[in-house]
């Protein structure tokens, strides 16, 4: 190396530093903490993590998937997260590739499960109650897939149809701004309002 | 095939409006550059000079004092050099530091050391769990900090290679200290502020507090593995809520093209990404400034044209391979239909091929993201590439193979495509047999070296990398899925490495010090191999003297070059990888079709 690049070398080495720190502090502190601050003041609920809270106890996050597998609830998206479905402290997807025989594998075992708590239903099996969510937590299903377990949780709760096809109404989103994302239903707070009508 | 659904229309609206939104902030947002960069900001001198210059006080050198190419690189290679080093430590010490609310034990070595190349080099590639790894103050101050300077490394370049072609007979290309500085005050960190706050506001969380254990609606069985070994049925009743200082970690994580994602599941995380709306203005966020970065390139040349060709050129190879992605999606995987699901697109459900993709974003907004994360070197992902149909998923794949110039990452994305407009002036100088000429600089023998090892540092990462792990146990160990495909994990993972985008076809088990040790270098020399060279050219354009355009000239700003810069991109790309493209997602194309 030339001599004047080495005397650069150790010219730069106090810059470097001294540049290194003050914008760490900047970029990995003080905008960290105002931006806390902002949220904690002015959006706290979602800062928060969007919490659900019922009689004082917190019983999830409207954004946050939860584990439905007896009749009476609607069922969310598979979930791929271990060492139990829909862990939100550990979310994951299966990573399975399309072709993977246990992709097939585990699909079917699905379809099963969802034919056999509900025989006589004859719509076809929407894509996305049977396939895991990117995230493991996907707090929403589509549409159809609401609309297939409806009878299920009516008969299963004895509740009329219209009763059901309300809560599902009620709790569905359409694009945002008519454009962004696609049409969807919370699982979450649907099957919250439905607790609220029979338990 | 799919026109007259519900979902074809759905994804021309999405799709043009992204590209609307894209082309209207570029001029503003490239103007913005140029001004603060050259000090010209009356607004960012006025809120910022001060705070810019208390910054300058302590570093003993003087703002204004220029560096050449060979200083510009040392000063460089420092601060990201110690870059490194904060990462690493902070890692692994983060159990005696504060805010670690879980407790996290320190970071291994060998994770550590790959983790704080990839910040670094703004690749973000991730072999760890955000949400059971590190703790809130690793995620700030390690993490965060480097998503801002990496990106205003990649800024610092790039503005000083334009000087390079904008200059004559000068033995500088700038103060490195001065476009740091600049670049994080004035364009990253204004912009994050604003993104944060956006995005708290669509439900991205912001909190110190310890991860949440709430009681869930319903108890949930399970098996696990008990000491002995043996499966044992366990229930649990409650759900444990990880928490953090997302959003600020968000913004800037797309704004600079970074992608590391708080949580393991990154952009699909509904913390991190809840609403439509907050993920198509996290993928605005990714091409923001690359895609600006085309205008300030045209002010600091003098011919605006000259930014707008290279932005045609990029937004050309962009709609072109989305257009793959979409398709190929959205017409599913028969292997789900023969398993009894029903994957058509209906005004009920999304349809495609949903398998690791999240219901709000559907097939429009997963296939849109993944072709803008991986066009820009951003990695940041939404839906999950590796369960991906072949198509889509050789979609991701190439354009990360590209050398990520389809607008590209924070810097990196023009000035790799700067080096292929000299590639491309250079092959039709050889056509039509006239010394070839860019922005009125003569392209020598020098500049030519110096592209040759920019052109062919990545790919030799790349493939060199790919036939080393796929023939040792440790690389093969790691694949997650049988045939065709887990050679595409491999391949993915150091095209992605070398290439600096992050994104993973993640099945593959990346956490050991095989792997964690072989992407690093392929980060490392991906990223530095190319920037070194880079300045070269800079310090080397700079030099020159400005030749005045001649009637042979080829002029740069037309259709004619926007197609000689698309072949060239393409054809190297081509050419270099399509024999391992046909080992990968071709032969597994031409599988599923038999297949059922």
């Amino acid at each position: 190396m030339e001599n004047s690049l080495k005397s650069f070398v150790f010219k730069s080495l106090r810059p470097a530093i001294v540049l290194f720190v003050i914008l760490s502090v900047i970029t990995g502190i003080v905008y960290p903490l105002i931006i806390t601050g902002a949220g904690q003041w002015l959006l706290p609920a979602q800062a928060n993590g969007s919490l659900i809270t019922k009689d004082d106890k917190v019983i999830g996050s409207s954004l946050i998937g939860q584990n439905f597998t007896a009749p009476k609830y609607f069922w969310g998206r598979p979930s791929a997260t271990g060492p139990y479905p829909n862990n939100a402290a550990a979310s994951s997807d299966s990573n399975l590739g399309p072709l993977n025989p246990a992709l097939a594998d585990a699909v079917k075992v699905r379809v099963a499960a969802l034919k056999s708590a509900d025989a006589e239903n004859t719509l076809p099996v929407p894509v996305d109650l049977v396939t895991t969510s990117a995230s493991g937590l996907d707090p929403e299903i589509s549409p159809a897939a609401a609309l297939y377990q409806a009878n299920r949780v009516a008969k299963a709760r004895g509740l009329s149809a219209e009763t059901v096809q309300a809560a599902i109404t009620a709790n569905t989103k359409n694009r945002q701004w008519g454009i962004l994302g696609e049409p969807r239903v919370n699982v979450v707070t649907l099957n919250i309002a439905l607790d609220k009508l029979v338990k | 095939m799919l026109s007259n659904t519900p979902m074809f229309s759905n994804a021309m609206v999405q799709v043009g409006l992204y590209l609307v939104v894209l082309f209207v902030m570029t001029k503003p947002m490239g103007i913005w550059i140029y001004k603060v960069m050259h000090g010209e900001s009356a607004i960012a001198n006025k809120l910022g000079g001060p705070l810019e210059r208390f910054i300058y006080r302590p570093l003993g050198t003087k703002p204004e004092q220029e560096m050449n190419w060979k200083h510009y690189a040392v000063a460089l290679m420092l601060f990201n050099i110690i870059g490194m080093i904060a990462v690493y430590v902070l890692q692994r010490w983060q159990v005696w530091l504060p805010l670690n609310p879980q407790h996290f034990p320190a970071v291994s070595q060998d994770s550590s050391f790959n983790t704080a190349i990839s910040f670094v080099t703004n690749t973000n590639w991730q072999g760890y769990a955000g949400e059971s790894t590190m703790s809130y103050l690793t995620q700030m101050l390690a993490l965060t900090v480097q998503n801002f300077l990496s990106a205003a490394t990649g800024l610092a370049v790039v503005i000083a290679l334009i000087r390079g072609f904008a200059r004559h007979t000068s033995k500088t290309i700038g103060n490195f200290w001065v476009d740091i500085t600049r670049s994080t005050l004035y364009i990253l960190l204004p912009l994050s502020f604003i993104f944060a706050i956006v995005l708290m506001g669509q439900g991205v969380i912001q909190n110190f507090d310890a991860y949440k254990e709430v009681t869930t609606l319903q108890t949930t069985e399970y098996s696990e593995p008990d000491a002995t070994g043996k499966p044992a049925p366990q229930t649990i009743a409650t759900q444990i809520l990880a928490m953090g200082p997302v959003a600020s970690q968000e913004a800037i994580k797309m704004i600079g093209t970074n992608g590391g994602g708080f949580f393991n599941a990154n952009s699909a995380h509904p913390f991190e990404n809840p609403t439509p709306l907050s993920n198509f203005l996290q993928m605005v966020a990714i091409f923001l400034i690359p895609a600006g970065l085309c205008f300030t390139f045209g002010l600091m040349v003098g011919d605006r044209r000259q930014g707008w060709a290279v932005f045609s050129a990029m937004a050309i190879i962009f709609v072109c391979l989305l257009s793959v992605a979409l398709w190929a999606e959205q017409a599913g995987n028969p292997i789900l239909t023969a398993s009894g699901a029903n994957q058509t697109v209906t005004a009920l459900q999304s349809g495609g091929n949903m398998e690791g993709k999240e219901t709000r974003f559907g097939i429009v907004s997963s296939a849109l993201f993944a072709t803008v994360t991986t066009a820009a070197s951003c990695g940041a992902v939404n839906a999950m590439h590796d369960s991906f149909t072949p198509m889509g998923g050789l979609v991701p794949l190439w354009l990360i193979q590209l050398g990520e110039v389809v607008f590209g990452g924070v810097g990196s994305g023009l000035y790799t495509m700067l080096i292929y407009a000299v590639l491309a002036v250079f092959i039709a100088g050889l056509m039509i047999g006239r010394t070839p000429e860019y922005l009125g600089k003569k392209i020598e023998i020098f500049d030519m070296k110096m592209t040759a090892i920019i052109i062919l540092v990545t790919p030799l990462l790349v493939l060199i990398g790919t036939a080393v792990a796929v023939s040792v146990t440790s690389g093969t160990a790691g694949i997650a899925n049988p045939g065709a495909h887990g050679f595409s994990e491999i391949l993915y993972a150091l095209s992605s490495a070398a290439n600096n985008n992050g994104s993973a076809f993640a099945g593959l088990s990346a956490n050991t010090p095989f792997y964690n040790t072989l992407l690093a270098i392929a980060m490392f020399l991906g990223r530095f191999g190319i920037i070194l060279p880079v300045l070269a050219i800079a310090g080397s354009m700079a030099a020159k003297k400005r030749i005045p355009v001649s009637l042979g000239t080829l002029p740069t700003h037309g259709p004619l070059f926007v197609t000689l810069l698309i072949g060239a991109v393409v054809l190297v790309g081509a050419l270099t990888y399509v024999p391992a493209l046909a080992l990968g997602p071709v032969v597994e194309q031409l599988l599923m079709t038999v297949i059922k």
